[in-house]
């Protein structure tokens, strides 16, 4: 009764050969290597790469242990940590800006396992030091920026249809439109209302007053904050690109929020400087009547002309610039390089909105022959990146920038019309930093807890339950390996309350065990024979381990689903926890239990500890 | 070895109106507590700063304490935690000053008087995520409530789901009463300890309730409080030594945790203990007053158990 079909052994012995096979790559240990990628989407790292990077460090003598190429780019191993900083340096020096190199560690797995999709556990941030930081993007802003450039818009197209207004204002995220009359209102909403169908006008009489009110509509809003955050994402990615960090994740977290984790980073003012950085674009009109050189000599001692503004464009030379707005950076929605059919030369395909096509337009049509000038604006600088002259008018949006010397530059401005700037302003809410020193000390700490406590459950387990108690101890211990192979697995991240849950979870998992012991025992204190008590006790044992495990579940998927940070990362290693310790308590223990009692003769006693029977 | 050598039933049913008094007080004190004193928020739920930094020596606290205050940071606290070496800064929310900023200051402001500062951790929490947490916890709270009493309720019967989130929400409670009266700091790792408590103190319940249902089938002729005090006494062995297991592993974590698990430890500490008497001395005596019987809970076990009989043995045994 005692024994197994053939099947449940070969089950349980290939469950635990799979979590040898993915538990292994946690103990390979990892080596200092340095991770070069590409810069622009459009440089690609490749085979070339791969050579120029050999070339590089065998010209400057430096020992590597391997080299080679994936989805992100060159990576190479060294030996120490030395000849790591030293590659670095020299593959910056020699590799220029269109790439970027990062520090890294890799697992020293060996090929074999990673051919077969094992990889060690995904560490978190406080257990491999980084910053994390959570960035809330400001949609009120974004609405309000929404709302301002109605207020313009309104302008223009009342002037062209010439009605007659005497007051234009934004009131938060409402703009009001005041007129002398009613008829006036109604003439003026026929018009607003066909060319800007994404908004919801009223009119209301205020005092003596007619107000036109018109205010953007669910839909619209929506839109306008699901753009604002996709923009301030990709342009996330690219600042942190320039940052050199192996592995950033950057993320969106509900509506209006952005996860940005950096492992490895240490120079946190930096990442803060490059993350809340504002950048906006501007188009505006180039001073032609003021492009003499010595006027520009002069502005450039300091008499710009009123009306403009002096800037230094790519190569630094001065242009004077209007002040005037013509179209700021949110009315593109998409630009890449491309190649003109005509000349063949490089330029930048840049699509503007419905609205922006519209002011475009007309601009380009008063000003056939000009130049426009495209400005990136920070913090501290502005830059004027190209100054194309305005060939014919351009209706329908897609505006076409000549101009460019090479492919390389298209595509670097087209990243920086497509992506250099932030659709709103964001804040960081949340900021959490680990040093590497500490993520070590925790990893130490978090496997000291989990080895020492196993160590003294399983001595204690072995004293009271003899042989049974061994059998526990082994189960515990492929529970400990299956847990591991599955966190491995998953790539789930493990984070320091994860390894609290795995010490836990074992601690935990061991009731099964006892559980079962226990019922045994005492099938044999009434007297049943050592078969059928091993049989009973866990069949009975069974429906108990169940339900008592069913409950714990319901505590871990809630955790899961509510939880968030360090709550997230202890309810996924708590759920998996239940469920490989259900395995290995019941099956794996029953199957060495069998192995060890189910195919003797006669079994006249179980070494299960000393049995008390009252008298 | 065998460490429970129990000859009789031992008649805890008996001790009900006792048992429950205690409990009825700790949890009133606990009550008190956290009404008077509050728990401690740690910066996940209250927004703020806390800088863990270390030195090369012993760290001066009055000298980092004048470098904070120099920078207008008056409503800060330093101390020392682990070693003489080892400070722990916190910093309440400031309205002009973002949370990026806070840090980079300090930062600043102690590598300027002692330039071996090495700031180890930095965790800053802005309020608008604080709130966030807060009414997360309680929801998450609620729902593993709302599951375990529902999932009792179709395995068991209403009455012991009753009877097991009363006596599980107790030991909650006593955590909480625990961190109020000492004022350990109350952060996302001690939640996620106090929600882990709940469902492994019903899963103790749940044992207990088992056996009370397997006697009921099995001691035809036992009345209730027997047949309740049978089903402890029988599993009493199995609810201490699986909590000195568990408690061995959670006492490890207590020693080689470190700073951020400890907490997290205490209050799994507190849970088990409080668990072991909760779950056996307030879940049954409750189950009892609400009239747990024979009637209500073998009803719907016979039904099932008239499939089973023929080919389980156990039908034969409940035949007395």
């Amino acid at each position: 009764m005692n024994r197994y079909p053939t099947w449940k052994y070969i089950l349980v012995a290939v469950v635990i050969l799979i979590g040898l096979l993915f538990t292994i790559p946690n103990f390979y240990g990892e080596s200092p290597a340095v991770q070069v990628s590409a810069t622009k989407a459009t440089i690609k790292a490749d085979a070339d790469l791969l050579k120029k990077v050999e070339a590089t460090l065998q010209l400057a003598n430096i020992k590597f242990n391997g080299m080679f190429l994936d989805a992100n780019g060159v990576k190479v191993r060294f030996e120490n940590t030395d000849d790591q900083l030293k590659a670095k340096d020299k593959l910056i020096a020699n590799l220029g800006k269109d790439y970027t190199v990062a520090l890294n560690l890799l697992s020293q797995t060996p090929n074999w396992l990673l051919a077969i999709g094992a990889k060690p556990m995904y560490l978190g941030l406080d257990l491999r030091g980084g910053v994390h930081f959570l960035l809330q993007v400001d949609m009120k802003a974004a609405l309000d920026k929404a709302a301002e450039s109605s207020v313009g818009d309104f302008r223009t197209s009342l002037r062209r249809e010439k009605i007659n207004y005497f007051g234009i204002a934004r009131d938060g995220q409402k703009v009001e439109v005041k007129f002398e009359s009613a008829d006036e209102v109604e003439k003026a909403r026929k018009i607003l209302s066909k060319d800007y169908s994404d908004l919801t006008f009223n009119d209301a009489l205020d005092g003596k007053e007619h107000v036109l009110n018109a205010t953007i509509g669910e839909a619209t809003k929506r839109k306008i904050q699901e753009f604002a955050l996709k923009q301030n994402l990709q342009t996330l990615h690219n600042r942190i690109n320039e940052l050199g960090v192996a592995e950033p994740i950057v993320q969106q977290q509900g509506f209006d929020r952005i996860v940005v984790q950096l492992p490895g980073v240490q120079d946190t003012a930096k990442a803060k400087e490059i993350l809340g950085r504002t950048a906006t674009l501007e188009i505006r009109m180039v001073d032609e009547d003021k492009k003499d050189f010595a006027t520009l000599e002069a502005a450039d001692k300091g008499h710009v002309p009123f009306g403009d503004e002096l800037y230094k464009n790519r190569d630094g030379q001065p242009i004077l610039v209007k002040k005037n707005v013509v179209l700021t950076g949110d009315r593109i929605t998409d630009a890449g390089p491309g190649v003109n059919q005509q000349t063949g030369r490089s330029v930048v395909n840049v699509t503007l909105d419905g609205r922006g096509a519209g002011i475009f337009k007309n601009v380009t049509r008063d000003n056939v022959g000009k130049r426009m000038a495209i400005l990136l604006i920070e913090k501290n600088s502005t830059e004027v990146i190209t100054a194309p002259v305005i060939n014919e008018e351009i209706g329908g949006g897609h505006v076409q920038i000549s101009g460019m010397d090479n492919a390389q530059e298209a595509t670097d401005i087209s990243l920086l019309l497509r992506a250099g700037a932030l659709a709103a302003p964001m804040e960081i809410i949340e900021e959490r930093t680990v040093g590497p020193s500490m993520g070590v000390e925790n990893i130490r700490r978090g496997v000291h807890s989990t080895l020492w406590g196993f160590a003294t459950i399983a001595v204690m387990m072995m004293i009271y339950y003899m042989v049974f108690g061994g059998v526990s101890v082994l189960a515990l211990g492929v529970n400990l390996l299956l847990l591991v192979a599955l966190l491995s697995m998953l790539q789930a991240t493990l984070t320091l309350p994860g390894l609290a849950a795995i010490a836990l979870a074992l601690g935990m998992a061991i009731d099964a065990n006892v559980l079962i012991n226990e019922r045994i025992r005492e099938e044999l204190r009434n007297g049943n024979t050592p078969q059928a008590s091993i049989s009973a006790g866990y069949d009975r044992a069974f429906d108990t381990i169940i339900d008592s495990n069913v409950t714990t579940l319901i505590a871990g998927l809630a955790l899961f689903m509510f939880g968030t940070g360090p709550i997230k990362g202890f309810a996924v290693v708590h759920v998996l926890g239940i469920l490989t310790s259900m395995f290995s308590a019941v099956l794996v223990s029953r199957a060495i239990v069998n192995l060890i009692y189910g195919y003797r003769r006669k079994v006249s006693k179980l070494s299960i500890g000393q049995i008390y029977k009252p008298d | 070895m065998e460490l429970f050598r129990i000859k009789k039933d031992i008649p805890f049913m008996s001790y009900g109106r006792i048992t429950t008094a205690i409990s009825l007080i700790t949890f009133l004190l606990a009550i008190f507590f956290l009404y008077s004193k509050g728990l401690n928020y740690g910066v996940d739920f209250t927004g703020g700063t806390v800088m863990e930094v270390h030195y090369p020596q012993a760290a001066n606290i009055d000298g980092i304490r004048k470098a904070i205050d120099g920078i207008g940071l008056k409503d800060a606290t330093v101390q020392n935690f682990g070693t003489s070496s080892d400070v722990l800064i916190r910093l309440p929310l400031k309205k002009d000053l973002s949370i990026a900023q806070l840090s980079e200051t300090v930062t600043k402001a102690l590598q300027a008087t002692d330039a071996s500062a090495e700031v180890r951790r930095v965790e800053s929490v802005g309020s608008q995520v604080g709130d966030e947490l807060y009414s997360n916890g309680g929801l998450a709270l609620l729902l593993v409530c709302a599951g375990i009493m529902a999932y009792l309720a179709i395995r068991f019967e209403w009455r012991f789901a009753v009877a097991a989130i009363i006596a599980n929400m107790h030991d909650v409670v006593i955590i909480l009463g625990f961190f109020a009266f000492f004022q350990w700091e109350f952060n996302l790792t001690v939640l996620a300890a106090v929600l882990a408590v709940l469902g492994y103190s019903v899963n103790e319940s749940v044992v207990v309730f088992d056996r009370v249902r397997e006697n009921f089938r099995k001691m035809r002729k036992a009345n209730v409080v027997q047949v309740i005090d049978n089903a402890i006494t029988r599993t009493i062995s199995r609810t201490i030594i699986t909590h000195t297991m568990t408690q061995t592993m959670v006492g490890s974590m207590l020693l080689f945790g470190g700073q951020v698990l400890h907490n997290f430890a205490l209050a799994l500490t507190i849970g088990i203990l409080f668990g072991i008497y909760s779950s056996v001395l307030v879940a049954c005596p409750i189950a009892m007053w609400l009239g747990v019987s024979r009637a209500n809970l073998i009803g719907d076990i016979d039904k099932k158990d008239s499939d089973k009989k023929s080919a389980n043995k156990e039908g034969a045994e409940a035949t007395p």
